[in-house]
């Protein structure tokens, strides 16, 4: 147990400043943070976000994490934290806690295939793998992203989305669930991306971010394809309070999300996803 | 150049069959090209044809008046495209606009059904074919009515 005054430290925010804002989607912002005494962070963690007087959030990393200092955010406005989160303008202050909890294991797919499968805002904690697999390009084989979106107008980052595809070390698939008829790129599920990228499962180590239904039916059909469950790995959502493991707030089975996760291998997610919330 | 029969056997569909029977369905399907911003078929036509996509991408469209054309899926290499030709009334009920330019096999519906009553081993083939596109594009259906990247669907 932490001392008494190991606790109280952990619980109080730092003080940092938004740096640059930028509005991703309809719905969805990024923010720069200037944060002074961040320690390092590693790709599919998350800080506390605290938007004063309003509450705390967690949110992942979704940038280059080459300098703590300025550690980036993608938010998705869903609720009163959220929504005062992208309403912060440059300069104005929030409260940050963190890095916390475990990241995707990308050492496990040294010398096979880099398989991340995103959907929706899911893109954005699995981003910095990417960046992380990039910066390591030859300890990898293939590396491939199937990003599955509502929309083309809710894709995150369109345009990184396509400097990537132009570059060939990153073979990028893109399908939306429905499109006007200038969209000139896949329509249809996630799922169908799987078959389409032609992958070796014999050297697949997958990566997923995005609703749990999705992640559920991407890892199944990785698994009928020969992928093992515990070469998937999930992030996992729970709502979270301590984020140090001490509260119970994110506890499902016997794992705590915010300690033992929000990264797991499927054949470990997979039963808790069926648990409630506490 | 490779014959028809010998294109069939290196297409998902119809790789399980028996020689004899890719040879059959040779004998109702030919090749298709279709131009870039054409039409395959359009809702409401006769559902006489199936296509096997060899090249190229096709959107299928439904149109709605006040939401104009919405994609619903696109198809492409490897992918069937058309299923109405199996059943009565023989009717397409959506617009299959050519995303980029396509070459299909196209095979003539009438000529299957014909063959497929006289040699119900070939049939039977032949359905179990399209029920697996069935299954497939069931559950991709049911994924897209879930609307699992929407907020409901996050947890
Ligand atoms: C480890 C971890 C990492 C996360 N990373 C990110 C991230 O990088 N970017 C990001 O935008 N979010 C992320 N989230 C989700 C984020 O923490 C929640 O969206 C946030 O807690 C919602 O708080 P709120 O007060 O704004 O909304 P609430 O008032 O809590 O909820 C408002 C409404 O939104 C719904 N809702 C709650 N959470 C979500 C959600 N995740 N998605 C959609 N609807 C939701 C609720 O059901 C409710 O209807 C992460 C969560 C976890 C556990
Ligand atoms: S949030 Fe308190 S234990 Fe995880």
């Amino acid at each position: 147990m932490p001392s008494a005054d190991g606790q109280a430290c952990a619980l109080v925010p730092r003080a940092a400043t938004v740096g640059r804002v930028w509005q991703e989607t309809h719905d969805t912002w990024s923010l720069e943070l200037e944060d002074t005494d961040a320690p390092q962070a590693q790709p599919g963690q998350f800080n506390m976000l605290y938007a004063f007087g309003v509450g705390e959030v967690p949110i992942s990393f979704s940038g280059d994490l080459s300098d703590p200092t300025r550690p980036l955010h993608t938010i998705r406005a869903v609720g009163a934290v959220t929504r005062a989160l992208c309403a912060l303008t440059p300069g104005s202050s929030l409260g940050v806690r963190g890095p916390f909890g475990v990241g995707w294991p990308l050492d496990a797919a040294r010398g096979g295939d880099v398989v991340v499968l995103a959907g929706g805002i899911g893109l954005a904690p699995l981003r910095p793998l990417l960046y992380a697999a990039l910066a390591s390009r030859g300890d990898f084989g293939r590396v491939v992203l199937l990003y599955g979106s509502r929309t083309p107008a809710d894709l995150l980052y369109p345009a990184e989305l396509d400097a990537w595809r132009a570059a060939s070390e990153l073979e990028v698939f893109v399908t939306v669930d429905a499109a006007s008829p200038e969209w000139r790129g896949d329509v249809g599920v996630v799922t169908n991306l799987v078959a389409k990228a032609g992958l070796d499962p014999t050297r697949t180590t997958a990566f997923s971010c995005g609703p749990e239904i999705m992640m559920t039916f991407c890892a199944r059909r990785l698994q009928t394809l020969g992928v093992p469950d515990t070469k998937v790995h999930v992030s996992l959502e729970r709502n979270m309070k301590c984020a140090l493991g001490w509260c119970g707030r994110c506890q499902l089975g016997s794992e705590l999300v915010c300690r033992d996760g929000p990264v797991l291998p499927f054949a470990q997610a997979a039963p808790l996803m069926a648990t409630r919330e506490l | 150049m490779r014959t028809l029969e010998q294109e069939l056997e290196q297409l998902p569909f119809t790789q399980g069959l028996r020689p004899e029977h890719r040879a059959l369905i040779a004998g109702c399907a030919k090749n298709r090209a279709f131009r870039e911003g054409s039409y395959v078929f359009r809702t409401g036509d006769p559902a006489d044809t199936f296509y096997l996509l060899r090249t190229g991408r096709v959107a299928l469209e439904v149109y709605g008046p006040t939401r104009g054309a919405l994609t619903v899926q696109t198809l492409g290499p490897g992918d069937i495209l058309g299923w109405s030709w199996l059943f009565e009334p023989y009717v397409t009920s959506f617009d299959a606009r050519v995303v980029s330019d396509t070459r299909t096999v196209a095979f003539d519906g009438a000529c299957l059904r014909r063959k497929a009553e006289e040699d119900h081993e070939l049939g039977y083939q032949l359905m179990r074919g399209m029920a697996q596109v069935f299954t497939d594009r069931l559950e991709a259906t049911r994924m897209q009515l879930l609307d699992v990247y929407g907020d409901h669907a996050q947890r």
